[in-house]
């Protein structure tokens, strides 16, 4: 069952094939459950003009947002951003460009482009900018605009285990957008916390199986927290 | 006298019935969490992906991987559940959130919502709420009857870029609780002491006024 193992020993491999121009789909909302040893590695490679899509774009120093200090970035697709004051700056500037879109529309987009669905109607941002241009569709008297699905030449995405075959799960609210970018790239990519042997995980449990996995690599992560709130 | 923040999302919690699936926005909707009434459970959706949201963790309890929608850490309650962000949006586009509590820079006598873009401004972007708006039941809007220097906003029509359209029923704010429907605001209870000359002069949408307009239960 060799064919089946989709366990890579190194970065370099994680992300081999990775070029310039490329649209990267990634999981995490903030920074919680971000691929950060795969961002770090775009970074190493120094791909530039890449389109992410993303929930976020991190911050000034962790996550997606470091691979705006060399200007590797040159679009966004994103429900929230401006979180770090290097994205504002380049924002501002002309030098990224960024696509709002509703959070729930992103995680359609990206759910139907694995989907094999090329797009859908949504009653989300009909009447507003995000629906500037689009079609418009009645169904029973209300009206829906059209959305194109989103498919990517990478995904990357993180989970907490997977076995060698590729079947993932994802720890808490790590979950977020992951399962639906492991669906949409043509290369997907998932860094985790343990590997495990086949048989190990319940296959009822499993989150994402692993047909839509391309790679497997075992990371350390850093797990920073955004916004530390405790009880007192 | 204009009800504070605290007070604003007492009133908020009134509204909520036993067994009710609330997601509720950043600022006052999320402090109406503190006075659910304790003979009543509504279960807290954020939309992020977790159904049953609980308090804060201790420190003990810190954990990176759980958070909520306004990405601080939380824990959650006995009982819930943890999922994708597409099934998270599809239970709020999909009509099964009973309540939706956000905030608002405009509303119109259309139920019309303004709230997430000040051109000029920097846009940071929607997030979740213009599915929000677009899939809710029941969608409250809380924010103070008028801005810093004392302009409406509660209008005829927004001027800021909408985050959806014909879809906010009920408004409240620091002086009122607001109906909307056939294109008029209409009052339906004022914060205690507060007068309804005070209310319609910081309406500038059409205002329909019952005969008696009674104080709010806080």
């Amino acid at each position: 069952m060799a064919g089946f193992d989709k366990v890579v020993q190194s970065y370099e491999q994680a992300m081999a094939g990775l070029s310039d121009g490329m649209t990267v789909i990634a999981g995490g909302f903030g920074l919680c459950g971000i691929p950060e040893g795969l961002i770090a590695q775009i970074k190493t490679m120094g791909t530039k003009d890449l389109t992410f899509v993303s929930n976020n774009c991190g911050v000034d120093d962790f996550g997606l947002g470091i691979l705006l200090e060399d200007k590797q970035v040159k679009k966004m697709i994103s429900s929230y951003v401006g979180e770090n004051a290097l994205f504002e700056q380049q924002m501002l500037s002309g030098e990224l460009e960024v696509e709002l879109t509703p959070q729930g529309t992103l995680a359609e987009k990206m759910r139907a482009g694995g989907a094999g669905i090329p797009a859908f109607y949504t009653a989300t941002g009909y009447g507003t900018p995000v629906g500037e241009g689009k079609e418009v569709k009645e169904f029973n008297g209300r009206p829906y605009i059209l959305e194109e699905s989103i498919t990517g030449d990478f995904a990357i995405v993180r989970a907490w285990k997977a076995d060698r075959y590729g079947n993932c799960i994802y720890r808490h609210t790590a979950q977020n957008f992951n399962p639906m970018a492991a669906t949409a790239g043509k290369i997907t990519v998932v860094e985790v916390e343990e590997i495990v042997e086949p048989g190990e995980l319940d296959p009822a449990h499993i989150h994402t199986p692993g047909i839509y996995v391309n790679r497997v690599i075992k990371g350390t992560f850093e797990k920073r927290i955004e916004r530390r709130v405790v009880s007192k | 006298m204009a009800l504070t923040r605290e007070q604003i999302a007492m009133r908020v919690a009134r509204e909520f019935k036993d067994g009710d699936y609330v997601n509720l926005g950043i600022g006052i909707p999320t402090l109406a969490a503190n006075y659910v009434p304790d003979d009543i459970s509504v279960m807290l959706q954020s939309e992020n992906g977790l159904l049953g949201m609980g308090r804060y963790p201790t420190e003990a309890e810190l954990d990176a991987d759980m958070i909520n929608a306004g990405k601080e850490t939380v824990t959650a309650i006995t009982g819930a559940s943890i999922f994708s962000s597409a099934e998270s949006f599809a239970m709020i586009r999909g009509g099964h959130v009973d309540f939706t509590v956000l905030g608002a820079f405009e509303v119109d006598v259309n139920g019309n919502i303004a709230s997430w873009m000040i051109p000029k401004k920097l846009i940071k972007g929607m997030g979740g709420a213009m599915d929000l708006v677009a899939g809710a039941k029941n969608i409250i809007v809380t924010m103070t009857h008028a801005d810093k220097h004392g302009n409406s906003k509660l209008l005829q029509e927004c001027t800021l870029p909408l985050t959806g359209v014909n879809c906010i029923t009920r408004i409240i704010t620091d002086l009122a609780v607001l109906a909307v429907k056939d294109g008029a605001f209409h009052l339906t209870e004022r914060a205690p002491g507060v007068s309804v000359d005070e209310i319609r002069e910081k309406t500038a949408g059409k205002l329909v006024v019952p005969d008696s307009v009674p104080e709010m239960k806080l």
